[in-house]
């Protein structure tokens, strides 16, 4: 299949051409930072730079001030707003699944940006306007509904703003009106197909062909089992409202991990202890700046997200340089008795084993100033046998492969099918008490 | 014959939560046994028909699975056990689980037998005279 560009110009640029682009519009967006944020401005002063004109070349990026989420939590409600609130025409905020929340202005200007790069993700991964999307993200201050609204208005195909929730709706919808794409968080996908195999709808005749996903980190093994649950090839999207919300970056078809729109936002992997910038191919925290957003732009803006640059060529032709796709954050390591642990490694191991439904919960809490893991398993029909010791052979090999691989001592506990609360939105999968015993 | 096994967290209630389903369905349990590990445990049952009660309980979510057992006839007297188990021995059969019980009218008993080779120890059985029941309609 040939790629599909949405701006052909802009995704198969050449390098030069982009790298004096960014140039220029990391100029002009400095320039703006230091007339209309005094958070910022105040920054640079203090790494001592005088004049936004400080700035020689593209490489001098590294000498500008990070911007962390708390300074954008600082200024709360509007202090990171660099435009007259009469030039704001829409106002978003972070979900907040960390703390206070942040909150974000667009112009105009922002919000057609936006679009365009909505739509150029979706054409990414094949879609046109002869698709119906079904978008299951919330709408709302959450970036994600409007902002894959906006982007799939577009790219011209059919909009169903389902906003979250109400699950049979959704597969009734999904059904009756022929969709072809969904686009929600993985985990609420997975949810959908149990649900519907639960009320015996079979989506495997239908026109559903994709799934757009995103908002929360997942890895290549949810996206297998994505696959086999559903009839659809699933694309990961990556975006930050801080940033724009979704649109930041999007796999093509060849789904070698995810291309950076580069002309709107320049990306950085920085060692999260040294902040010092990594070279391509080291994992670190990504590192986000605008360099076209008026509303609220930021500067070297700190994700917690971690992956690495991939700067070889891609098969779709475009020269956007890719992101791995991010299955983890700097604030979701846990340290369990000195070694660390991602989540996604977790879950990596686990849904390795046929047999283990892909709804889990990690429970972390402290005995006897001892870290304990609990790791909590639905297992399904297939995999059940009555012997009881082919499943104390299938808890064993899944303690070998978390202490083999990730040095991670902990139990398994298998409980029932549904007996883990299903999300419909980002879903919880560390329950960590430690953080509630030392909050009292 | 086809023995229901069931999966049960180790919590309060979930065997509560299985019998009052059969009970609901006016299902009568021929045979029972229960295991238990640390942490979770297996409840296998024998009823009339295991196929419907098997889907009945998938629909509500239980993982339930239909295994194949032997069932035979003892003489319910010292050492009755013991030669079946005997039989199977010799031919270096193992078994999995076993769980027995007397018949109602006093005139014998039954051992529900889950063996590793299904297919040998049943030829096994059949050929030293030991008569298998395809069903306890007792």
């Amino acid at each position: 299949m040939s790629p599909t560009y949405w701006d052909e110009e802009a995704e198969i640029i050449q390098e030069d051409n982009l790298r004096k682009l960014q140039f220029n519009r990391l100029q002009k967006t400095v320039n703006r930072a230091w007339h209309h944020l005094p958070y910022y401005r105040r920054k640079m002063s203090e790494a001592g730079l005088q004049t936004p004109y400080d700035l020689k070349s593209l490489s001098d990026l590294s000498r500008l001030p990070f911007t962390s989420k708390r300074d954008l939590r600082e200024v709360y409600p509007f202090g990171a707003i660099a435009e007259p609130m009469k030039n704001i025409i829409r106002i978003h905020s972070s979900s907040g699944t960390t703390g206070t929340a942040t909150v974000v202005g667009y112009t105009q200007n922002d919000i057609r940006t936006w679009s365009e790069l909505m739509a150029r993700t979706l054409a990414g991964g094949g879609i046109n306007e002869d698709d119906r999307i079904q978008i299951a993200f919330g709408y709302g201050l959450f970036t994600g509904g409007l902002g894959v609204h906006y982007g799939a208005e577009k790219l011209g195909a059919t909009v169903i703003p389902m906003s979250s929730g109400n699950t049979l709706r959704q597969i009734q919808i999904l059904k009756d009106f022929n969709i072809s794409v969904l686009c929600c968080t993985p985990s609420y996908a997975l949810y959908l197909a149990e649900v519907a195999r639960d009320s015996h709808v079979d989506l495997a005749d239908t026109q559903f062909r994709i799934g757009i996903f995103g908002a929360e980190p997942w890895s290549e093994e949810m996206r297998s089992e994505i696959e086999r649950q559903l009839p659809i090839q699933a694309y990961d999207i990556y975006g930050l409202s801080e940033v724009i919300g979704p649109g930041v970056a999007f796999e093509c078809e060849a789904r070698q991990g995810l291309h950076v729109n580069e002309d709107h936002f320049i990306p950085e992997v920085i060692d999260p202890i040294s902040a010092d910038v990594l070279p391509p191919g080291t994992k670190g925290e990504l590192v986000f700046t605008t360099i076209t957003k008026e509303g609220t732009p930021v500067i070297r803006y700190r994700t917690g997200d971690i992956s690495s640059l991939i700067v070889s060529s891609c098969s779709c032709g475009r020269t956007m340089s890719r992101i791995e796709r991010v299955a983890s954050r700097t604030d979701d390591m846990l340290i369990i008795r000195g070694v660390n642990v991602y989540p996604s490694q977790i879950e990596s191991v686990l849904l390795r084993f046929k047999g283990i439904e892909p709804h889990y919960q990690i429970i972390v809490s402290r005995e006897h100033f001892m870290d304990t893991v609990d790791i909590h398993v639905e297992i399904s029909s297939e995999i059940f046998s009555d012997e009881v010791k082919s499943l104390e052979n299938l808890k064993k090999k899944i303690l070998d492969a978390l202490k083999g691989e990730l040095h991670l001592s902990c139990t398994v506990k298998f409980l029932e099918p549904k007996s883990i609360t299903r999300s419909e939105g980002k879903a919880k999968r560390v329950i960590d008490l430690r953080k509630e015993e030392d909050n009292s | 014959m086809k023995q229901i096994s069931v999966f049960l967290e180790n919590r309060p209630g979930s065997l509560f939560s299985v019998l009052d389903r059969l009970r609901e369905w006016k299902v009568n349990l021929r045979a029972l046994s229960l295991a238990d590990t640390a942490d979770f445990g297996v409840l296998r049952f024998i009823v009339k028909d295991p196929q419907t009660v098997l889907e009945q309980l998938k629909n509500e979510n239980f993982t339930a699975t239909l295994t194949e057992v032997l069932t035979v006839g003892i003489a319910d007297q010292p050492g009755g056990l013991s030669s079946v188990v005997g039989i199977l021995t010799k031919e270096g059969l193992s078994i999995e689980y076993l769980y027995a019980f007397v018949s109602p009218e006093g005139r014998g008993a039954y051992v529900v037998l889950r063996v590793e080779d299904y297919d040998k120890a049943r030829h096994t059985l059949e050929n030293a005279g030991i008569p298998l029941l395809e069903n306890l309609s007792l």
